[in-house]
């Protein structure tokens, strides 16, 4: 298993590593150690790698990330996950700002709180936050699921399209033209698999609200200028 | 995009370490803003003392019989020079009179700051360089805050440089731009306060400055901050006891945070707050948008 120890190892030592892998490699498995808040931590992953990352990283950790699992054992800065394609991210700790930005695809799953803008502009991706999110959050969501088993802050789904939403706890307001729906079966099921995915036991989908576009929006219309 | 750091120390026996451990948080924050960089640390006082820190461009003919100067117009003073700086000790009566004396017997010194215990540093260069020419790694006190500028609002020179001080024992650094300065500054100098500068940062300071002597104490004034500042903002003031923080609503400057027994600290990213001791096991947060954080040594002692 190879170790990189970003105290003496360049960053990018670990990034080119990881970019190298060809199919069929026998490095699966990369830990990283020492990261000490390092931006761009095991980003543009492309392999079905897995890294370990022990201890809290800087800005945009397994950004672009496609197909691989990255673990960080500590807390992440601003835009972790961002721009995910496929793959899996776990938080152990606390992510700040615009975590799992505009991801396309794949689950990020964060144990502890995420701030502001988490999922802002998501475009399929899968959001699983076992604690609170901050303001903003989903803002301009497209596709994709977040859930949340904490609280909301204000403005939760701005301009949202398509993005399914889930909290547990309170919401401190909607955004514009985003509104409560009602829970269908289909939803409780995607929920049990969301938060099974994420290794969530001890809540149940039966205590979320769900929340999704009112779609009066989507295309500009004279009459909804007050809305925006 | 600019980078924040600040410490309060609560454990005394940290205290002689506050200027070294400063000093490697703001050399990891150059690469948010290597156009400038400064300091401010809360050190030691004297009784009946003041601290007045002065810059110069031609420190060598500035400082030289300055303190005889100074006595020839009744001030009688200690001078401290460091590179294009110098701590000027007076009595605490004569504070209120130095700036005027000074503008007669030196009227191309700048006043950085002024105060029982505060002491100012800032010069344009890398953070580095910066620390290095000021000994700040010598320095020892109580908090401290530092800040590494991009210049975004203003000219890049040593009057642009954070901390910005503008009133005793008071300073602010700044990341972020605020958007209502210009009125707001028209509207402080009605009220009395100077500027030195077309900054955006010294609007803020001279806000809270004006707020304080108004009998506000930092975080009163930082609450007020909320309603009548508009524009991006992550603070970090200090006091003479005091240490305080806030973020905009919208809060989308950077920000962590993290207190154990011996300190409470900030950073713009936790990358300048890795080589604090006991960070592994501190409680480490993001201060929310729009929340006044403030912890002051009279109130907690």
């Amino acid at each position: 298993m190879p170790v990189f120890d970003l105290s003496h190892t360049p960053l990018r030592d670990l990034n080119s590593a990881l970019h190298n892998l060809g199919a069929g490699s026998n490095d699966t498995l990369f830990e990283v150690v020492n990261p000490r808040g390092h931006h761009a931590v095991a980003v543009g992953i492309d392999a079905p790698v897995t890294v370990e990352v022990k201890g809290s990283v800087g800005y945009y950790c397994a950004g672009m990330n496609d197909g691989g699992t990255v673990t960080i054992h500590g807390s992440a800065g601003p835009g972790v996950a961002e721009n995910m394609m496929s793959g899996t991210v776990f938080i152990e700790g606390d992510a700040s700002q615009y975590a799992g930005a505009t991801g396309r695809g794949g689950l990020l799953v964060i144990k502890g709180n995420a701030a502001s803008r988490c999922g802002i502009s998501m475009k399929g991706i899968d959001i699983v936050v076992r604690g609170s999110i901050g303001h903003m959050s989903a803002f301009m969501g497209q596709s994709g699921h977040l859930v949340v088993c904490g609280d909301a802050g204000e403005a939760l789904g701005d301009s949202l399209y398509e993005a399914k939403l889930f909290v547990r706890g309170t919401v401190k307001s909607l955004g514009a033209d985003c509104i409560e729906k009602p829970m269908k079966p289909k939803h409780l099921a995607k929920l049990a698999e969301l938060l099974a995915k994420a290794g969530i036991t001890d809540v149940k989908p039966e205590e979320f609200r769900r929340y999704g576009s009112a779609r009066k929006l989507y295309n500009f219309n004279i009459d909804n200028a007050d809305a925006y | 995009m600019c980078g924040i750091v600040g410490l309060f120390l609560k454990d005394k026996a940290l205290e002689p370490r506050l200027g070294s451990l400063l000093s490697d948080m703001l050399i990891t924050m150059t690469d948010r803003g290597p156009d400038s960089a400064g300091i401010a640390i809360y050190g030691e006082t004297s009784d009946g003392k003041a601290k007045v820190t002065v810059q110069s461009a031609a420190p060598g003919a500035d400082f030289l019989d300055l303190a005889e100067d100074l006595a020839k117009a009744g001030l009688t003073a200690e001078l401290a020079v460091k590179s294009t700086h110098a701590v000027i000790l007076i009595d605490q009566s004569d504070l209120a009179n130095i700036r005027s004396v000074l503008t007669v017997v030196r009227p191309n010194v700048r006043i950085m700051g002024s105060g029982e215990s505060v002491e100012i540093f800032k010069e344009v260069g890398l953070p580095k360089d910066v620390v290095q020419r000021f000994s700040v790694r010598a320095m020892g006190g109580t908090h401290g805050i530092g800040h590494t500028r991009m210049a975004t609002e203003s000219a890049v020179t040593t009057l642009g440089a954070h901390p910005f001080s503008t009133g005793a024992d008071q300073c602010l650094v700044h990341n972020g731009s605020l958007s209502n300065h210009n009125n707001l500054r028209r509207e402080l100098i009605r009220e009395g306060m100077s500027f030195e500068t077309q900054n955006d940062s010294e609007v803020a300071a001279a806000y809270l400055t004006a707020e304080m002597a108004k009998g506000k104490d930092l975080g009163q004034a930082l609450t007020g901050a909320l309603d009548d500042l508009d524009g991006f903002f992550t603070f970090v003031v200090g006091t003479k006891t005091g240490f305080g923080v806030v973020r905009d609503p919208i809060a989308c400057k950077p920000a962590v945070m993290a207190e154990t027994e011996q300190y409470v600290a900030f950073g713009s990213e936790y990358r300048a707050l890795v080589n604090l001791p006991g960070i592994e096991t501190a409680r480490v947060w993001e201060p929310e948008p729009a929340t006044v954080y403030f912890w002051d040594h009279e109130k907690t002692a």
